[in-house]
């Protein structure tokens, strides 16, 4: 299926994606990386869509990540090869009927963790108000002629929400430090990510291989 | 004890309320009316439909788009032939009686009696509170379901005079259902359109901004109706399309004032058609026959529970989101019909259809069953089945923030994957959206506002409202922690603002806003005209502003001028009112107008101890005249007259800076002459003081 190398187990153990999938996403790899083994982060400069989006340089960040390529050390790869690659893509599966109450739950988590990993780009474990702030910005950074003051009262007053929902009540002299993965499960919970964060075409028949 | 609106939906009692009107006016003698064709579908029929339209949660509706259209188009043509089908079987087993009705009447009456009615699955699903979803696919359904039913009943009415249906004429048939949907949305598209781009200009007459909303939706139903496109589809596509734009152009009480019109028309349409029913069953010819009734609404129970179960079976395959066996349930149960079906029936013409009594019956009964078995005992099931509830979130400024970053995260990973979907889609309507046709729609400076922006300042604009609401600033809700922005920055300075660098316009409002809830009882006992409505307070206030500081200062210098004409020159006060009173716009307000006095004035009580004070200083400076009576009545000309809108008395800050002043004015008065520093050609302004 895939030139060298034969998905890591991890992948396996969990319901997964299907050999067409894979055939599919490797013919991106070789047109993204020109047909070499790895990808770096200057090969997803050729993607013409992905100018406009206003996080591209978040997303791009995350596929070197280190915490998402589910290896033990921190900080950010120079290089990933196409294990890594579908690594990355299998955050954004989506949700199988069958599976039970445990698997939804690590599931759900697994995709809240990614999504955790793009916010606190310092890799310290919170969300402090200056990356949150600088997530706010690169929002609305395709608005040129906006003030700085917009984004940092928004990030400001979205973070004390957070403070709000996740410690409740404070006195004046508490200090929040940042949103930790635990809170920021908590601002998630209304909404339903496990439905939400998947990309359609990987919804095909699945094939559960298990070794 | 429950009440009895907690076990039968409204609906129910509203029809049972015409039928006891119906009642009653027969009983009395005369002949009760019936709900003709032509109000129910140009008067009762379009609020409604606006009100759904307008406010139509559109993400959910786009995201289960392919469902709903399957439901509405395959479901209803399903129905159709299959109840049609049926029937006929069932006509011509029957014997005698039945034999008479043709094919195409039976499936003239499928098609009338198989569409979902949008009236009654709302009157029905708003009490129920069910989930969003579930909600979106009936009413949904309901909604686009017209098209079809439209189509279906014009073609089957065509076809049963003529003498043969040919392949042409079906698949003529075939292509109309096209034309009259897609013409339908092309006509809401194009008045919605127009309706944006004459609400980017009403800034001046913010009186009749709801009106556009209502007039143009009419207009583009009226027009889709006249050339028998689906009027439906055309009052939600003009909804639809013109409520994103015009609610960034329109003032904050014209979107009220829309919001109230359009639930009241709605809830008012909503009763009448309900009584109407009522009274038409009583009113109507009918010909009951067992063997049709019963038949017909057994099989359109069967219809429709097969229809459900096997397209949900296909539509299965392409959700992500499954629809579960207690969502079939309910959509299946869900399928009410009301009164479209009805006034169809109506519209039939005896001529053609001699059996059309025996229709109307069956509709009718049809209707009743459905209102009322499958209504009162939907709460209970939902309950029953644990049926997901709709959850109460507040719209947070977190989630939106959240939703923007996933949606764009989903976006980059399929510009990535190299696969066109949905978000990539979604994504260049937007960038479309925002580059072209937000320009052309909005007016000003909001063309360009980003929606995370918008939404803060929404939220922002609520919260400043509820905390006025809930009594004053002084009083925190529980609702809002204690959590200030000390907690979160500790290094930051209390004093740093919270609010965003709002614009002018913006801040004006906000702070009119909170002015004007202040200032409620005194409000209240003004009248308004129409004259004074025009000038809307917010949007004006900048002018206003400048205007009233203008004024203020012109009354300052009159004031002046009038203390400091020398005494002896011995005016009258009536003169000097005279003189005072002609040339109101004698002085330009100097620069430097901090340094004039700031005169105390409270204009609820014209008798101030102060104006009384300098009347009666002035008579002492002058040796004149004793003040009138008329005079002490008006107190004194410095004082400000009706404020001519809210909030003006923020100019006069009440109870400051009493002594100086005073003092001032009697020093002016008591002088004899002219001040040396007064210059010639300078207003009569003390320099220095």
């Amino acid at each position: 299926v895939s030139q060298g190398a034969h998905p890591p187990p991890l992948l396996f153990c969990l319901p997964t994606v299907t050999s067409e999938q894979i055939e599919h996403l490797h013919r991106r790899f070789k047109q993204l990386s020109r047909d070499q083994l790895t990808i770096r982060k200057e090969n997803f400069d050729s993607i013409p869509d992905l100018e406009f989006n206003p996080i591209r340089g978040k997303i791009v960040h995350a596929f070197f990540d280190k915490r998402n390529l589910r290896q033990e050390s921190d900080g950010l790869a120079d290089e990933i090869n196409f294990e890594d690659f579908l690594t990355i893509m299998s955050y954004f599966r989506p949700i199988e009927m069958n599976m039970d109450e445990e698997q939804l739950d690590r599931f759900r988590k697994e995709k809240l963790k990614f999504l955790f990993h793009m916010y606190d780009s310092d890799h310290d474990g919170k969300i402090t108000l200056q990356e949150y702030r600088n997530v706010v910005e690169e929002l609305l950074s395709g608005n040129p002629h906006l003030e700085k003051d917009s984004a940092r009262s928004i990030a400001d007053g979205a973070m004390m929400e957070a403070a709000s929902i996740c410690v409740g009540q404070m006195g004046p002299d508490q200090v929040y430090e940042g949103i930790t993965f635990e809170d920021f499960l908590k601002m998630w919970q209304g909404i339903d990510i496990e439905t939400k964060m998947h990309v359609r075409f990987l919804n095909m028949e699945t094939i559960a291989h298990c070794y | 004890i429950p009440s009895v609106s907690s076990i039968v939906p409204e609906s129910c009692l509203l029809i049972v309320v015409g039928l006891l009107v119906g009642g009653l006016i027969k009983g009395v003698g005369e002949e009760p009316p019936i709900l003709k064709s032509n109000i129910f579908f140009l008067f009762l029929l379009p609020p409604i439909i606006l009100d759904a339209g307008y406010f139509l949660p559109l993400r959910q509706f786009t995201e289960n788009l392919g469902t709903i259209l399957i439901f509405a188009v395959v479901g209803t043509l399903w129905n159709a032939f299959f109840l049609g089908g049926l029937m006929y079987a069932v006509c011509q087993l029957s014997g005698p009686s039945l034999n008479h009705i043709g094919l195409l009447a039976n499936l003239l009456f499928g098609s009338i009696i198989s569409a979902v009615d949008p009236v009654a699955v709302l009157a029905v699903f708003e009490e129920i509170h069910i989930n969003e979803l579930l909600h979106i696919l009936v009413f949904g359904e309901s909604l686009l379901n017209d098209a079809v039913t439209v189509v279906l009943y014009h073609l089957f009415e065509e076809f049963a005079n003529f003498e043969q249906v040919t392949i042409i004429d079906i698949i003529l048939g075939f292509l109309s259902f096209f034309v009259v949907s897609l013409g339908g949305v092309f006509v809401g598209v194009i008045y919605g359109v127009i309706a944006a781009f004459t609400s980017r200009f009403t800034s001046h007459i913010r009186v009749i901004e709801p009106l556009f909303v209502f007039l143009y939706s009419y207009m583009a139903y009226l027009s889709a109706e006249l050339f028998h496109l689906s009027g439906i589809m055309a009052l939600i596509a003009s909804g639809v399309v013109m409520r994103p734009y015009v609610e960034a152009n329109i003032s904050h009480k014209s979107h009220t004032t829309i919001k109230y019109f359009l639930k009241m028309w709605s809830s008012v349409s909503e009763t009448l058609i309900f009584i109407f029913l009522g009274v038409s069953t009583v009113a109507g010819h009918h010909y009951w026959n067992w063997t049709f009734v019963i038949s017909t609404l057994l099989f359109c129970l069967i219809a429709r529970v097969l229809g459900v179960l096997v397209l949900t079976w296909f539509i299965n395959k392409f959700r992500i989101v499954k629809l579960t066996p207690k969502d079939q349930f309910i959509i299946a149960y869900g399928g009410l019909r009301g009164a479209i079906a009805f006034s169809l029936g109506y519209l039939l013409d005896y001529k053609h259809f001699g059996m059309r009594d025996m229709f109307l019956t069956a509709i009718i009964t049809v209707i009743f069953f459905t209102v009322f078995v499958q209504g009162m005992t939907i709460r209970p099931l939902v309950d029953l089945l644990a049926v997901k509830k709709k959850q109460e979130t507040k719209r947070s400024i977190n989630e939106e923030i959240h939703t923007q970053f996933l949606d764009h995260l989903l976006t980059g990973i399929e510009d990535i994957c190299g696969h066109y979907g949905h978000h990539h889609w979604k994504d260049k309507l937007n960038r479309f959206n925002k580059k072209y046709v937000k320009k052309c729609l909005i007016a000003g400076e909001r063309s360009k506002e980003p929606q995370l922006i918008a939404f803060y300042h929404k939220m922002e604009m609520k919260q400043a409202i509820e905390l006025v609401e809930s009594g004053g600033i002084g009083k925190i809700p529980s609702a809002v922690s204690t959590v200030s922005i000390q907690n979160i920055n500790p290094k930051t300075l209390p004093v740093e603002p919270i609010l965003p660098a709002l614009s002018k316009d913006k801040e004006e409002e906000i702070r009119k806003i909170l002015r004007n809830n202040l200032q409620k009882t005194r409000q209240r006992l003004r009248s308004y005209n129409r004259h004074t409505l025009v000038a809307d307070p917010y949007e004006e206030a900048w002018n206003q502003m400048l205007l009233r500081r203008q004024k203020a200062r012109q009354l300052e210098q009159k004031m002046n001028n009038y203390l400091t004409v020398p005494a002896h020159k011995l005016d009258s006060p009536t003169m000097s009112r005279a003189r005072i009173g002609s040339d109101p716009l004698a002085y330009e307000p100097k620069a430097d107008s901090e340094n004039l006095p700031i005169i105390t004035i409270d204009p609820a009580s014209p008798q101030s101890p102060e104006s009384v004070d300098l009347m009666n200083e002035e008579p002492k400076g002058c040796g004149g005249l004793p003040p009138s009576p008329e005079e002490d009545e008006e107190g004194l000309v410095m004082r400000v007259k009706e404020p001519s809108s809210p909030g003006t008395d923020d100019v006069f800050t009440p109870g400051t800076s009493d002594s100086p002043n005073n003092q001032r004015m009697l020093r002016c008065l008591s002088d004899p002459g002219p001040r040396p520093e007064l210059e010639e050609g300078e207003p009569f302004i003390p320099k220095g003081q």
